[in-house]
């Protein structure tokens, strides 16, 4: 029999005592580990999405907001802004700005929001379509990989979108209707929660959501477009049919959009003008800019705050953990010095007993550190499941993170230590005096 | 072979412990006899080499066990001396069976079941060697601690007070069993006792 196996049975036999060490234990390692998972998947989403934008631009608000609505879709818009408000970022003139991409929210399908933009949109996040093409006319839709998975949408489905962002569809009348052209890959990024569409569909569905129009027909015809382009420029815009996008965004001034996504350009990424352009468009115009990256900073900083506490309580557990293993250990020898005197009696030596009672704190260490990661990936799986749900944003359980491996050592280092009184005192174990006690 | 010279023992170093001198041949059985508070089982500690002796020689088949260092004298004890103590201790965590085989284990010895199974047989608890030792009556402790004393095929077996707690029938039977045995094995046998009833049955006596 070897010392594991023995220090194991040791264990077993007081099984109430091991639990109460196991339990805490395992409740730190689990906390510990919890925190680790998500800060680690929450920061890799948000660094994964954050897809080389320098800017976003929108209307005036909370610039934290504008950030998570715009770039997470998380959070509800700050409002829109105009076209002609916002034209100067648009027009590709600015020798700073290597992308400009326009954002149009507000609308959603079962809970996934609708995003009217522009192709370059895609560029950002680097996605392919798994099938279909790329939309190109009005009302044609990609959707995301998660939205297909689950809104059970295929390629030449139609749906109707909703007003808002409920998933109940509460405050939807239906609005336009969409015809699924494209889905993409999976890519772990916002795209796979998102139904990406032209601009001018959410202009054309809120125009004549106002006129209780219906949407989009199967025949719209080449005929139509031409129609509708000739009237584009006598009328406004309001109350005709859906058609290929007309004129530029840029042109149509006094359209709305809730934001511009800026990529600058490389050379000019760290260049004076781009790092004052931000306090320039605050200072001086009618919309608001914000860039992720400080903002980003500001959410980890107060997410660090909450993270710190629960860090710091999970280490307190932990601590009286190790205390607990300590007082376990220490009051079993009590119970147990006859046997180990006996033991040397039968020709142990004074190390032997030293190590069986670093493994017996050793082992408690891993097994409630086995226990806890089971635990913070059962949390986290419940989490994944509530992020899901609300935000469909997807976390997942079934990653192991190498800190979970430091935490390990750190397991370990702890059993030890707990372990190494109580196993000093077995060392000194005095056979005979112990024997004649009794 | 047990042998003593000039043993002499002292706790505190002002008050000595003197020995009489022991010569018990390999074989022999001996009682050790003398009231509480003699010395008995301080003298049984320093031959089972539990603890030295100020001064003077333990020879065990040879061996002076007062020069032994002392991760040596661990090792010769669990190899040559079987203790049976007043008590009967094990080790709590485990059952019968794998009490002697720690105790096969820890004197450097390979596990031999069929000699622990032959042993509880012949000790008649053959049939308790799955049980977990706290659920064993005081005789079959008493019995199951004679065998892992045996377990190792010792060549001086040391019982302190192997009867004081047991009626009659069991103390003869416990007697009787340490005496097969020891002849079995050929191990000298040396009791330590204040139990009048053992001056019957042993007449090798060493009056403390």
């Amino acid at each position: 029999m070897n010392n594991i196996k023995l220090a194991w049975k040791n264990l077993t036999n007081k099984p109430l005592n091991m639990m109460l060490s196991l339990v805490l234990f395992a409740l730190g390692v689990g906390m510990i580990s919890m925190i680790f998972l998500i800060e680690n998947q929450v920061q890799e989403k948000f660094d994964k999405n954050l897809a080389g934008i320098s800017l976003v631009i929108g209307a005036k608000g909370s610039p934290l907001q504008m950030i998570l609505c715009n770039m997470y879709h998380v959070d509800d818009p700050t409002g829109n802004v105009k076209i002609k408000d916002v034209k100067p970022f648009l027009s590709g003139r600015n020798p700073l700005i290597d992308k400009a991409i326009p954002l149009s929210l507000g609308d959603s399908y079962k809970g996934f929001r609708i995003v009217g933009t522009t192709q370059d949109y895609l560029g950002l996040y680097d996605v392919k379509t798994a099938q279909g093409k790329i939309w190109k006319e009005n009302f044609e839709a990609n959707i995301g990989a998660d939205v297909a998975k689950i809104a059970n949408l295929k390629i030449g489905d139609t749906f109707y979108s909703t007003h808002g962002f409920l998933s109940d569809g509460m405050n939807g009348h239906e609005h336009g209707q969409f015809k699924v052209v494209g889905i993409f890959q999976k890519s772990n990024s916002v795209i796979d929660q998102l139904i990406l569409t032209t601009t001018q569909s959410i202009w054309e569905v809120h125009d004549n959501h106002d006129h209780e129009e219906k949407a989009l027909t199967e025949n719209a015809t080449d005929s139509h477009e031409v129609h509708d382009h000739d009237h584009a420029h006598d009328h406004d815009h309001e109350g005709h049919d859906h058609a290929p996008p007309q004129k530029p965004i840029i042109e149509e001034v006094d359209q709305e959009i809730t934001s511009i996504l800026i990529k600058f350009k490389e050379s000019s990424k760290k260049s004076f003008q781009a790092l004052t352009m931000l306090r320039g468009i605050n200072e001086n115009t009618e919309v608001m800019a914000a860039s992720p990256a400080i903002e980003l900073n500001r959410l980890y900083d107060n997410m660090s705050l909450g993270e710190s506490f629960l860090r710091n309580l999970a280490m307190i557990i932990v601590f009286v953990s190790g205390l607990s293993i300590f007082i376990s250990l220490f009051s079993s020898l009590r119970d147990r010095k006859y046997e180990l005197a006996l033991m040397r009696v039968m020709g142990a030596t004074p190390t032997k007993l030293f190590f069986l009672i670093i493994l017996e704190g050793l082992l408690l260490a891993v097994i409630g550190y086995v226990i806890g990661i089971i635990l913070s990936h059962l949390g986290m799986s419940v989490f994944a499941g509530q992020m899901e749900d609300k935000y469909h944003y997807s976390f997942t359980a079934a990653k192991f993170l190498k800190e979970e491996f430091y935490l390990l050592g750190g397991a370990l280092f702890i059993g030890f230590v707990a372990a190494v009184i109580p196993a000093y005192q077995a060392f000194r174990t005095d056979i005979s005096q112990t024997l004649t006690e009794s | 072979m047990l042998q003593t010279k000039n043993l002499k023992f002292s706790y505190d170093g002002k008050n000595y412990l003197d020995f009489p001198d022991i010569n018990c041949q390999r074989g022999e059985q001996w009682l050790l006899l003398g009231q509480s508070g003699s010395g008995k089982t301080t003298l049984l500690h320093l031959l089972g080499g539990l603890r030295k002796p100020r001064q003077g020689e333990i020879m065990i088949n040879g061996e002076n066990t007062n020069q032994l260092s002392s991760t040596a004298l661990d090792q010769f004890r669990g190899k040559n001396i079987g203790i049976v103590f007043q008590k009967p201790y094990f080790v709590r965590a485990l059952t019968v069976e794998e009490n002697l085989m720690l105790a096969q284990e820890l004197a450097g010895q390979d596990i031999d079941k069929d000699y622990i199974f032959k042993l509880l047989n012949q000790l008649n608890v053959g049939h308790k060697f799955k049980s977990k030792t706290e659920n064993l009556s005081e005789g079959e402790k008493q019995r199951v601690s004679i065998a892992r004393a045996l377990v190792n095929r010792p060549t001086v077996i040391l019982a302190d007070e192997p009867t004081s707690a047991l009626d009659d029938k069991n103390c003869h039977e416990v007697i009787r069993l340490l005496e097969q045995q020891s002849k079995e094995a050929n191990a000298t046998l040396l009791i330590v006792t204040h139990d009048g009833r053992l001056k019957e049955l042993i007449k090798n006596q060493i009056e403390l």
